[in-house]
C-alpha cells in the first residue's frame, strides 16, 4: 500500500485560473474550509492568456445594450444549442460580477466619462468587452489571486489530481500527488468543484499551455458525470503562422475589433464573399461601413471580420486551402493599414495592443504597426464539457461541480469571444456559492482504500516499466497528429473512424510507456500521466463528431456540410461511462425555452 | 539542419552539474524549445517550469548564458551558438530540481502586503469614476508577470539574502499599483519603512535592466514610494508638527 498525506476540506477546488479562483473566493465567503488545488504556480493558469475582455452588457459605451441582447447574441453564435438557463443567468450576472472585480482592485480602461471602457467583439452587437489593453485576463487572475490569498483558502501549488474519490454514488474527494516531491496525497472533501480548462494539448496546433490536457473532463468521465456537447472544439481563426516554433500562439480577436482586416495574397478582403444569412442583416458590405463600426458609429453595421469564429476560421481555411494564402500557409491580418485613417497610427496600435505588438516584434521580428501578420486558425477552446445544472452547476454526480470551460452548456456549438472571461466568473461564483451549500448539507463521505490503491498504482507504473520502454512524448506527439488531422477544423465519417482506431492503438501503447528519473519534479513522468486523460477526450470529441451529421457552429463535416435544424437542432450529445467500461453515446433532447426567452431572440433577429 | 548544443544545469539541492545537450535548431526557435527537444529526445525528467510560452505567465524564468530571461522569449538568434548555451536556474531562490527554484517565498511575502481597500463608490449605483490619465501609471505596475527575475537579480536578495527584511522589487512594483490605484485607500507606507525594508534598495537598476514587461521599476515604482517614505517620515515640518499633536 503507498504511502498518503491526508488533507481535508469542506469544498476542494481542482483548477486555479478564473473559475476556480472565483469559486474558491465564494466558497471561503460562505465560511467553509476550502482548499484550492493548481498545477502550476498561483497565477499562472491559462487565464493569463485571455487578451480580448470579459463581455458584460453594462451599456457604458452603447446604452442600446441589455442582458436580453447578450443572451440572444450568445445563443445565435451557439446555433441554438445552448444551455438557455445557463446563457440566461450569464448575461444577466456578467455585469455584477465585471464591477465586483473592479472593487477587488482591477485597473480597467475608461470610458471618456470615467467609467469601464467597453470593445466590439465578434458576434456582439453592441460594445460589450470590459478590458485592459490585450492583457484582460492576466488582470482578472492577478484581481482574483490577490483577493483570494486573504479570504483564508488553502492553496496547493504545483498539485495534480489523479483521480476523484466516490462514496456510493456521491463525492468524497480526490487522490493525486505534488510536483515538487511526488508524493501522493490523499484530499478529503464533501464537495468537488471541478475548474480545470480545456483539452487543446490533444491537438497539434493550439493556443493552449502543456496544462490543457482534459484533466477535468477525464475525472469527470470516469466518476461517472456525463459530458455534453464534445464535438464542439472551437480553431480560433487568428494563431500565429510563422515561425514554426510559434505556432498555434494566439493573436487576439482585439486586432479585428480595432479595425484589422483579413486579406488574402491578392490583397482582397475575403470575408466579404461569405457571409451568413443570419447575420447579413447587421453585418457591413462595403469596407468603408466597416471602417466607420469600428470607430463607434451607432448607425454602421459590423465588418465581416467581426464574424463569429467559427465561420472566420473556415473562411481563412478555404482560401489556404484555394491556394490564396500567405506564404506561410495562413492569410495575411492587416492592422497597419489604419495609418490611412487616422493620425499616430503606429502609436494608437501599440496603446491598443501592446501584447501583440510585443509578441510579434520578438517572436517573428515584425512589426505590426507597419506590416501585416500571417495568421491562421488554431484550437483555442471547448464548448463541450461536464454537463451540469444551469442553476447549481453541480453535475450528475452529487457533490461533483464544474465552472469555466470544464464545463458544458452556456455556449453551446460555438462560443463568441469575450463570453470566456464572464464565464469564468458567473459561473466560478455560482459552483462556489453551491458547492459551499451542498458541502453544509451533507456529510464527509468515507474515502475507499480500494480506489486510493487503484490511482496509486497506475500512477506509479511506468516508473516500474523504466526508460526501455516507450517515451510517452511519442505517445502524445502521435495523439496530436492524429487529432490535428482526423478530427480538425473540417471533419469526414470515414477519417474520424480512422481516428478511432488510431486512439485504441494509442490507449494501448499509453498503458506500457516507461520512464527514468526519480518522482521529484518529473516531467516525463507528468506526460505519462497526462496521456489517460488526453485519450478520454480525443475519443469523447470523435464519438460526439462522428453522431453529428451535419454542420453547425465549431463542428464542420465535409460530407455534411448543411445544417440539419430538424434532426440535429433538437438534441445535445451526451457521453458517459457505460457500465461495461466502454464509452457511450446518447442524443438528449433540448430543453424547451420559456417564452421570454424566445421573445428576446425574436427581438434580436430583426 | 543545424545543430547546437545547450549546456543544462541538471541536479538537486545535494549536488549537480552541467550536462551538454545537442539538438537541431530550426528558424524562429527560443530557449524553450530547446529544452523541451531535449526533454522528448534525451532527457524526459529534466525539470523545468512553463506555461504559455508567449512571455505572459512569467513560468520559465532561467539564466541564459549567465543574463536573466524568460526562455520563451528568448530566440535562439541572439545568442551565439558557435559554443555551448548555457541554461541554468535562478540563483536568489533555493533550487528545486534542475531549472525549477522554489518561489514560494514570493508569496509568502504577497500576504504580507495590505491587501486593496476601496473607497466609497463615487455613484450611487456603487462604482467609480476615473479618468484614463489616473491609470496609467497603476497599469503599467499591473503588467508584471510574476516572473521574478527582478527578484533574482536584485543584490539585496541574491547576494546579501535579506529575504526576511525586504520584499524585493517585485512587491515594491505590487505596493506601487496599489497605492497609485485611484480608487484604493490604504496607506502602506508606514510598511514600506518598518516592515517592507524600503531603505535596503539604493537604485542600481539592475531589476529595471532584466524586466520583460518593460516596467520601469526604479523610476516608476520604487523612487515614488521612496519618496512618499520621506515625505511622511522625514519631513522636518511634520515633525515638528508630531511634537505639538502628539501624532
Amino acid at each position: 500500500m503507498a504511502e498518503f498525506q491526508t488533507h481535508e476540506h469542506d469544498v476542494l477546488v481542482i483548477g486555479a485560473g478564473g473559475a476556480g479562483l472565483r469559486a474558491a473566493i465564494e466558497a471561503s465567503s460562505a465560511g467553509v474550509s476550502v482548499g484550492l488545488l493548481t498545477k502550476s504556480l498561483l497565477g499562472k493558469a491559462h487565464t493569463v492568456m485571455a487578451e480580448g475582455g470579459m463581455a458584460a452588457a453594462m451599456a457604458n459605451v452603447d446604452d442600446r445594450d441589455s442582458w436580453k441582447v447578450h443572451f440572444a447574441d450568445t445563443m445565435r453564435g451557439g446555433q441554438y444549442l445552448n444551455n438557455w438557463r445557463m446563457a440566461e443567468l450569464h448575461a444577466q450576472q456578467a455585469p455584477d460580477r465585471v464591477r465586483e472585480l473592479e472593487a477587488w482592485g482591477a485597473v480597467f480602461d475608461r470610458t471618456k466619462d470615467g467609467r469601464i471602457l467597453q470593445r466590439n467583439f465578434g458576434g456582439h452587437r453592441y460594445p460589450r468587452l470590459a478590458h485592459v489593453g490585450d492583457r484582460t485576463g492576466l488582470e482578472m487572475i492577478r484581481t482574483l489571486q490577490d483577493h483570494g490569498i486573504h479570504t483564508g483558502m488553502t492553496v496547493y501549488m504545483e498539485h495534480t489530481v489523479a483521480a476523484l474519490l466516490k462514496d456510493g454514488n456521491k463525492i468524497a474527494g480526490a487522490v493525486g500527488y505534488d510536483r515538487e516531491k511526488g508524493q501522493l496525497r490523499v484530499f478529503r472533501a464533501k464537495a468537488v468543484v471541478l475548474a480545470t480548462g480545456g483539452i487543446g494539448r490533444a491537438y497539434k496546433i493550439t493556443s493552449n499551455s502543456w496544462e490543457y490536457t482534459g484533466d477535468g473532463h477525464a475525472l469527470a468521465y470516469q466518476a461517472g458525470a456525463d459530458l455534453v456537447d464534445m464535438e464542439f472544439v472551437q480553431f480560433h481563426p487568428t494563431g500565429m503562422v510563422w515561425p514554426p516554433s510559434v505556432r498555434g500562439i494566439l493573436v487576439t480577436e482585439g486586432v479585428r475589433g480595432e479595425g484589422g482586416v483579413l486579406r488574402n495574397k491578392d490583397g482582397k478582403r475575403f470575408m466579404f464573399d461569405d457571409i451568413p444569412d443570419n447575420y447579413k442583416p447587421q453585418t457591413a458590405d462595403k469596407e468603408e461601413e466597416g471602417w466607420r463600426y469600428v470607430t463607434g458609429d451607432k448607425n454602421a453595421r459590423r465588418p465581416p471580420e467581426l464574424l463569429t469564429r467559427d465561420h472566420v476560421a473556415r473562411c481563412i481555411n478555404r482560401e489556404v486551402k484555394a491556394g490564396r494564402g500567405s506564404p506561410h500557409g495562413g492569410v495575411f491580418l492587416d492592422i497597419a493599414w489604419i495609418k490611412e485613417k487616422i493620425p499616430n497610427a503606429p502609436e494608437h496600435i501599440r496603446k491598443k495592443l501592446p501584447s501583440m505588438y510585443h509578441q510579434f516584434k520578438q517572436l517573428a521580428d515584425l512589426d505590426i504597426t507597419t506590416t501585416p501578420m500571417e495568421v491562421g486558425p488554431t484550437t483555442h477552446y471547448i464548448m463541450g464539457g461536464v454537463k451540469v445544472n444551469g442553476d447549481t452547476q453541480m453535475s450528475t454526480v452529487p457533490g461533483l461541480f464544474a465552472a469555466g470551460e470544464v464545463a458544458g452548456g452556456l455556449h453551446g456549438a460555438n462560443r463568441l469571444g469575450g463570453n470566456s472571461l464572464s464565464d469564468l466568473i458567473v459561473f466560478g461564483k455560482l459552483a462556489g456559492e453551491h458547492a459551499a451549500k451542498y458541502a453544509k448539507e451533507n456529510g464527509v463521505g468515507q474515502v475507499h482504500q480500494d480506489q486510493v490503491d487503484a490511482a496509486a498504482k497506475a500512477l506509479l507504473a511506468p516508473f516500474e516499466r523504466g526508460a526501455s520502454a516507450e517515451s510517452p512524448y511519442k505517445v502524445q506527439y502521435d495523439l496530436q497528429d492524429n487529432m490535428q488531422a482526423l478530427v480538425g477544423i473540417v471533419r469526414k465519417e470515414d477519417e474520424m473512424l480512422k481516428a478511432l482506431d488510431v486512439i485504441e492503438g494509442l490507449k494501448k501503447r499509453a498503458e506500457v510507456v516507461g520512464i527514468a528519473g526519480t518522482r521529484e519534479y518529473n516531467p516525463g513522468w507528468h506526460t505519462a500521466f497526462d496521456l489517460g486523460n488526453l485519450l478520454t477526450c480525443a475519443e469523447a470529441v470523435t464519438r460526439a463528431a462522428i453522431e453529428r451529421k451535419e454542420s453547425r457552429g465549431g463542428h464542420f463535416r465535409d460530407d455534411y456540410p448543411t445544417k440539419d435544424e430538424k434532426v440535429f437542432g433538437t438534441f445535445n450529445t451526451v457521453i458517459r461511462k457505460g457500465p461495461d467500461g466502454k464509452m457511450q453515446l446518447e442524443r438528449v433532447p433540448l430543453t424547451p425555452m420559456p417564452q421570454h426567452l424566445k421573445d428576446a431572440i425574436e427581438q434580436e433577429k430583426k | 539542419m543545424a545543430k547546437a548544443t545547450f549546456s543544462v544545469w541538471r541536479g538537486d539541492k545535494s549536488a549537480g552539474a552541467f550536462k551538454d545537450y545537442s539538438t537541431e535548431v530550426s528558424e524562429g526557435m527560443v530557449v524553450l524549445d530547446a529544452v523541451h527537444q531535449i526533454q522528448a529526445e534525451a532527457a524526459p525528467d529534466l525539470a523545468c517550469r512553463w506555461n504559455c510560452k508567449a512571455g505572459k505567465c512569467g513560468s520559465c524564468s532561467a539564466e541564459i548564458n549567465g543574463m536573466p530571461k524568460l526562455m520563451c522569449m528568448t530566440r535562439l538568434n541572439t545568442l551565439d551558438l558557435s559554443k555551448p548555451v548555457t541554461i541554468e536556474p535562478m540563483k536568489a531562490f533555493p533550487l528545486v530540481r534542475d531549472l525549477v527554484t522554489d518561489v514560494s517565498w514570493n508569496f509568502r511575502v504577497k500576504k504580507t502586503i495590505k491587501k486593496f481597500k476601496p473607497r466609497k463608490p463615487d455613484a450611487a449605483d456603487g462604482t467609480w469614476r476615473v479618468h484614463n490619465d489616473d491609470i496609467e501609471r497603476p497599469q503599467e505596475m499591473r503588467k508584471c508577470i510574476e516572473c521574478f527575475l527582478c527578484q533574482n537579480v536584485c543584490h539585496v536578495l541574491r547576494d546579501h539574502a535579506k529575504h526576511e527584511e525586504f520584499i524585493g522589487p517585485r512587491f515594491f512594483v505590487y505596493t506601487a499599483a496599489l497605492e497609485m490605484n485611484p480608487i484604493d485607500d490604504e496607506n502602506r507606507v508606514d510598511d514600506l519603512k518598518a516592515k517592507h525594508g524600503i531603505g535596503y534598495c539604493n537604485i542600481t537598476k539592475c531589476c529595471t535592466k532584466v524586466c520583460p514587461e518593460h516596467i520601469t521599476i526604479t523610476d516608476n515604482a520604487i523612487i515614488p514610494l521612496k519618496e512618499r517614505v520621506v515625505d511622511e517620515h522625514y519631513d522636518p515640518l511634520k515633525k515638528l508638527l508630531k511634537v505639538f499633536t502628539g501624532k
